[in-house]
């Protein structure tokens, strides 16, 4: 980015998709779609700071809007226009509540992203190893809910000639993962279950080969599930950029 | 001509309008004891909003059992409501059912009534089973336990009451047209009354009037009643619905308010010219400083206390909540109760002491709501999405994070854990900000 040139997108990797060992993975697997569909892009690397979401659920304000303007800051700088993100809490951050702090900017989710590449040719998505493989696509709050983006990771899923089930609880009822809301840095109140846990079992009930996410939070409490369950030799946690991007072996 | 009965029912008229006026006017002071908020931008929208929401029901359906059953007793209630008008304007003029001249409409329109209050009792019936037989999950939960389980049972029986009066008084009418008696004019068609007509056999004329004119009496006082029951009650959603719906939030859910407050001291604190003595802007007209987030009913907005008096206790939000679902102690209807009961009491403590509020030592947090809720919500927004008349328990969750958190630094220990490291490396996590882009070479 410091470069000076102006890529067509910033893409937003986050605190997880930098530093979280699993999220890395699809830090990496977005890039490869992007390296293959010849997207120009930037990263802020190192000047790239957490958009201050768990602090703001946390009731946190202060500490939400110093990063905010932080970040407005440099990408201001950089003249950003278009910012893509693979996590749903970034993106919402950065969508909704950045542009009254100054930081307005075209802001989407990676699935959307990913779907506009296709629509534009710039992508072809192939079945390849998930062909009529049973895929269960689990909405991030923060995608769905929050923002009303319920169909373009769907319509990626349905690209890869997969069989898409749907868990009961699904599209605007979906249940969460248990991780929104800076749960994730936390343990959970006293009850009688793990959220997680009560969503896998939802997920396990459509008998799925693979569980899809778009949210890395989610990502770790459904693969966090799965082993609760001793599933994980039958049943995979991945995200729609690994799907896209293991199904063409890249 | 007797013209006792219409001042009496002049006289009864206008003390339930009037004490429901009183209500109203109470209603409005305790909203107003809230923070202003600017909610009136996109009006075009905003009544779209309302009239799918609140008119349309739109929400209502989406439990298809439950949504058609409301959607009858909905439409009873508003179309009854015409038959009220007649009553009404029979009680001032001493006539007697005075839009007869309508002929063929008006037996259509009694027709209708009669039908629509035969379905009302039918899903009333059903109402009651769910909520003392079936006994629902969502109806049962610790917050219903006293009053708010006898309140929803009372205003089933005043709707079942009502429209057994409302047939009562049409049977013994249909009866007595037959019998010929004076003032009973030939109008109006009965499709369920008439089956009462056995229950009136060989009954005196003067005794049918007796019986007409107490079903009359009865069943309008008990809609001024009712009227004034409805302050009282989560009943209140029947009007209030509409005010709520309008002045909903229509940005996307996701996206939480920015305090302003804190943009200004930040702005204050990152501009090296600023006058120090200028923090003083940010403050109210009291030069008291800013309070952060809510701990009592009065730090919440306008909005927020509108959603309380709206809310219907219907317990969707809670059922759909992740964290009741597992057992956690935040159930979000809970939430909007405490808020209303607490509402209650300050404006109580406010008519009590002439005006003014007089401290209590009480507040909303601690009090009513506690802190192993607020910690429990993961901002999933499973609750607004539910509620019926979008209501938003999540922001008043919030705002009393908010307070524990910048007024009393009270977050969990792991979450301060969490602030510290995003405050220190720019992540929630202890890593180093020099390492963002190590994934880069792995
Ligand atoms: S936003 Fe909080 S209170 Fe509302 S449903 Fe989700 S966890 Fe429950
Ligand atoms: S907040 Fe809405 S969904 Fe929850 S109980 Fe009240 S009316 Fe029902």
């Amino acid at each position: 980015m410091a470069a000076g040139k102006s890529p067509e997108v910033l893409f937003w990797v986050g605190c997880s998709g930098s530093f979280d060992d699993r999220a890395k993975k699809i830090t990496k697997a977005f890039v490869k779609i992007l390296n293959k569909a010849g997207v120009e892009f930037a990263v802020l690397g190192t000047e790239e700071s957490c958009t201050g979401d768990p602090a703001k659920r946390a009731g946190n304000e202060f500490l939400f809007q110093m990063q905010a303007m932080t970040n407005i800051e440099v990408m201001n700088a950089y003249e950003v226009k278009k910012v893509v993100t693979a996590c749903p809490h970034c993106f919402n951050t950065l969508k909704n509540e950045y542009p009254s702090l100054g930081g307005d900017y075209d802001v989407v989710h990676h699935t959307q992203f990913l779907k506009s590449l296709l629509e534009d040719g710039r992508l072809t998505i192939e079945g390849g190893k998930f062909k009529g493989k049973r895929i269960t696509f689990h909405d991030p709050c923060y995608l769905g809910r929050a923002n009303n983006v319920y169909e373009a990771p769907r319509d990626l899923i349905k690209k890869l000639d997969a069989e898409l089930v749907e868990m009961k609880n699904c599209r605007k009822k979906g249940l969460c993962c248990g991780a929104g809301g800076a749960q994730m840095f936390k343990e959970p109140e006293k009850g009688n279950k793990d959220i997680n846990i009560e969503r896998t079992e939802q997920a396990l009930e459509t008998r799925p080969d693979i569980v899809a996410a778009g949210c890395p939070f989610c990502n770790t409490m459904l693969t966090d599930g799965v082993k609760g369950k001793e599933k994980e030799e039958e049943i995979e946690v991945l995200d729609i950029a690994e799907l896209i991007a293991n199904a063409d072996d890249l | 001509m007797n013209l006792i009965p219409q001042i009496l029912f002049v006289l009864v008229l206008a003390s339930g309008i009037g004490y429901f006026a009183r209500n109203i006017k109470k209603l409005i002071r305790n909203i107003k004891l809230g923070k202003h908020i600017d909610r009136n931008d996109h009006p075009a929208e905003r009544w779209k909003h309302m009239a799918r929401i609140a008119l349309g029901q739109q929400k209502m359906v989406v439990r298809p059992i439950a949504g058609f059953l409301h959607v009858i007793v909905y439409v009873g209630f508003i179309i009854i409501n015409i038959e009220v008008l007649e009553i009404i304007i029979d009680g001032i003029f001493g006539t007697h059912r005075i839009f007869s001249f309508l002929g063929g409409f008006y037996d259509v329109l009694i027709g209708s009534f009669e039908i629509l209050a035969f379905l009302v009792i039918v899903a009333v019936v059903i109402f009651w089973i769910r909520r003392n037989i079936m006994r629902l999950q969502r109806f049962i939960k610790p917050e219903m336990k006293g009053w708010p389980k006898n309140d929803a049972n009372i205003i089933l029986y005043f709707e079942v009451v009502l429209m057994l009066l409302f047939l009562t008084m049409n049977g013994s009418d249909l009866q007595l047209q037959h019998l010929g008696a004076e003032h009973y004019t030939q109008a109006g068609a009965f499709p369920v009354s008439q089956y009462l007509l056995p229950l009136f056999d060989g009954l005196s004329e003067g005794t049918l009037i007796v019986i007409e004119r107490t079903a009359w009496w009865l069943h309008i006082v008990g809609i001024l009643i009712f009227l004034n029951y409805l302050y009282f009650s989560k009943h209140l959603h029947i009007l209030l619905a509409f005010p709520n719906t309008w002045y909903a939030n229509l940005k996307p859910k996701g996206g939480f308010n920015n305090l302003e407050a804190v943009t200004k001291e930040e702005q204050l604190m990152m501009d090296p010219d600023a006058d120090p003595f200028a923090a003083a802007e940010g403050d109210d007209a009291e030069g008291e400083p800013e309070k952060f987030g809510a701990s009592d009913v009065t730090d919440l907005n306008q909005v927020q206390l509108l959603n309380a008096y709206t809310c219907t206790e219907c317990g969707r939000c809670t059922s759909e909540c992740p964290a009741n679902q597992t057992g956690k102690k935040l159930s979000p209807r809970k939430i909007m109760m405490d808020t209303r009961d607490r509402l209650e009491e300050v404006g109580r403590n406010i008519d009590a002491n002439n005006g003014t509020f007089k401290d209590d030592g009480k507040q909303l947090l601690d009090d009513y709501i506690t802190r192993e809720e607020l910690w429990a919500c993961t901002t999933c927004n499973a609750c607004v999405e539910a509620c019926p008349v979008s209501i938003d328990p999540l922001s008043i969750i919030m705002d009393m994070r908010r307070y524990l958190v910048m007024e009393q630094s009270a977050a969990p220990a792991e979450l301060n854990n969490m602030m510290s490291n995003i405050e220190n490396n720019a992540a929630p996590w202890p890593f180093n900000q020099m390492d963002r882009l190590n994934w880069k070479d792995e």
